[in-house]
């Protein structure tokens, strides 16, 4: 099996390259010696196109189209175990993130498994972006109602039980400083890239 | 002790009875904090999907905004995606000082600027056990919380990946454990305390959600548990008003309250149930702090209580 440092002198280097450009710091992607330690302690693993060990084949086989297809980094919990059990200190979770961001960018998500992951990532950044605070009641209709409208009804007696608990707002909240907020991260998106 | 405190989105409704008992005990334990003042969302798990910068930029304001606060050089975050948003950021900052060129040049647009390292940030958790302490925690309690089986559960992002200083196991933590055991609970060890609870799956993928949902139930139920604790709102959230769905899926009868550590600390402390959010838990905690001598008044009446012959649970040795 050619491992990733190997691959990376192939023609296909450029998708690998990609993935470490996108990913903060220096992930140690070349470092994979395909163990499967990854895929073995997921929790959604079973629920994956690929495991994580057959998604980083894939990145250094340069397959950039199948893996940005993949549900895999979708389905990814953020759970951080594989991270903490990686012989080789891979950035495993980061990765992930930046695979989220490149088939948003590439637009594959669409056709992927998963294609309504990036839609509630979005939803609720819109929230945050126009109040500075996340509003679950608007998340939870805004992405259901136009999802799964069926799910909506079906969430319906829950969503009424949080809120005679006291437990949801029917309107969001904003901060005093959005225009502050909205400066700071207006900012950051022209000064962009993958850092 | 002061700190700076930063709520997080989620204690100011959802998870209200975790803040609200976060209070009390810091009151009752002599613990300063200090709400950071306009603070913003953390971006949750969302953000860093989405992008990149601006992601580590929203973070950016909150650890600026805590910093330039007086009284204390510590920030305490209740909730563990706050938690860990709030490390991440600081970690990497020092790490990458041309990600700290970019955050603070996006963070100047606002006036603002943050260095790394001038903040330590802390899980509530950390706080209680490591500065208050097991001894001085135990010192306080008034009504030992004598008969009650109690599942600690830690989730994932308090204990991995320790992007700061990392004050538990990431595999096998024991924190929350011997916190519950100077309150004078009966403590359950299962296997599954550290692992995940889907975190927003339930709005992506809700069988896969519920599919760990549920191993976490039966994992607590099988040990016999009386009631799960835990210390994130997300999880909180999932294992609470997820329950039902999991019940209707698996074809379960899992009636298993889910409260926060605060909220037992302050019961064992003798603060009264309705100061410390208890009855806003979905799944009644009612019949299980009933063992404890401790009466709520439940919204609705809670279902009848699990008979050991309503599921084929496996039986721990020595258990007929």
């Amino acid at each position: 099996m050619a491992t990733a440092a190997a691959v990376s002198a192939a023609p296909t280097v450029s998708f690998f390259e990609e993935v470490i450009a996108a990913t903060p710091g220096d992930p140690r992607l070349e470092l994979c010696l395909q163990c499967g330690t990854c895929g073995g302690s997921c929790p959604s693993g079973p629920d994956m196109d690929h495991t994580p060990r057959a998604l980083f084949a894939m990145i250094a086989a340069g397959m950039k189209e199948a893996v940005l297809r993949s549900n895999t980094p979708w389905y990814c919990v953020s759970c951080y175990y594989c991270i903490v059990r990686c012989p080789q200190e891979i950035h495993i979770t980061d990765v992930m993130y930046a695979l989220k961001r490149m088939a948003i960018k590439e637009g594959f998500y669409r056709e992927s498994k998963a294609s309504e992951a990036p839609e509630f990532s979005r939803t609720f950044i819109d929230y945050v972006d126009n109040y500075g605070r996340s509003f679950e009641l608007g998340l939870a209709t805004r992405y259901h109602l136009r999802y799964h409208p069926l799910d909506a009804v079906k969430m319906a007696p829950m969503a009424i039980d949080l809120f005679r608990r006291g437990r949801m707002d029917l309107t969001p909240k904003q901060i005093k400083g959005i225009g502050q907020l909205k400066a700071i991260l207006a900012r950051a998106k022209e000064l962009g890239g993958a850092v | 002790m002061n700190y700076h405190y930063y709520p997080g989105c989620s204690l100011e409704r959802n998870a209200s009875a975790y803040h609200q008992s976060t209070m009390a005990v810091a009151k009752t334990l002599g613990l300063q904090f200090m709400e950071v003042p306009d603070w913003n969302c953390c971006g949750a798990t969302e953000y860093f999907s989405i992008d990149l910068l601006t992601a580590y930029a929203l973070v950016g304001r909150n650890l600026a905004l805590a910093a330039q606060q007086p009284g204390s050089d510590q920030l305490v975050a209740p909730c563990s995606a706050c938690f860990l948003n709030l490390t991440k950021t600081d970690r990497y900052m020092a790490d990458s000082p041309e990600l700290a060129e970019k955050i603070n040049l996006a963070l100047a647009a606002g006036g603002l600027h943050y260095d790394s390292g001038s903040l330590r940030v802390r899980h509530l958790l950390d706080v209680v056990v490591n500065d208050v302490g097991y001894d001085a925690v135990a010192a306080r309690v008034t009504n030992p919380l004598k008969g009650l089986r109690v599942a600690p559960y830690y989730g994932c992002l308090i204990v991995r990946p320790g992007y700061r200083e990392a004050f538990d196991d990431p595999e096998y933590p024991t924190t929350l454990d011997k916190l519950m055991r100077a309150l004078g609970a009966e403590v359950v060890d299962y296997p599954m305390k550290a692992h995940c609870c889907g975190g927003h799956m339930t709005q992506i993928s809700q069988p896969v959600a519920l599919d760990l949902i549920h191993r976490l139930l039966k994992s607590a139920a099988d040990y016999e548990a009386d009631l799960i604790v835990t210390l994130c709102p997300m999880c909180q959230l999932n294992l609470d008003a997820y329950q039902d769905n999991v019940n209707q899926m698996f074809k379960t009868d899992f009636h298993l309250p889910v409260l926060y550590f605060t909220q037992l600390m302050g019961l064992a402390f003798g603060l009264k149930a309705r100061d410390l959010g208890i009855g806003k838990e979905l799944v009644s905690a009612r019949l299980a702090l009933a063992k404890i001598g401790v009466e709520t008044t439940a919204e609705k009446p809670s279902p009848k209580p699990r008979s050991k012959n309503d599921l084929p649970m496996p039986r721990m040795p020595g258990e007929g």
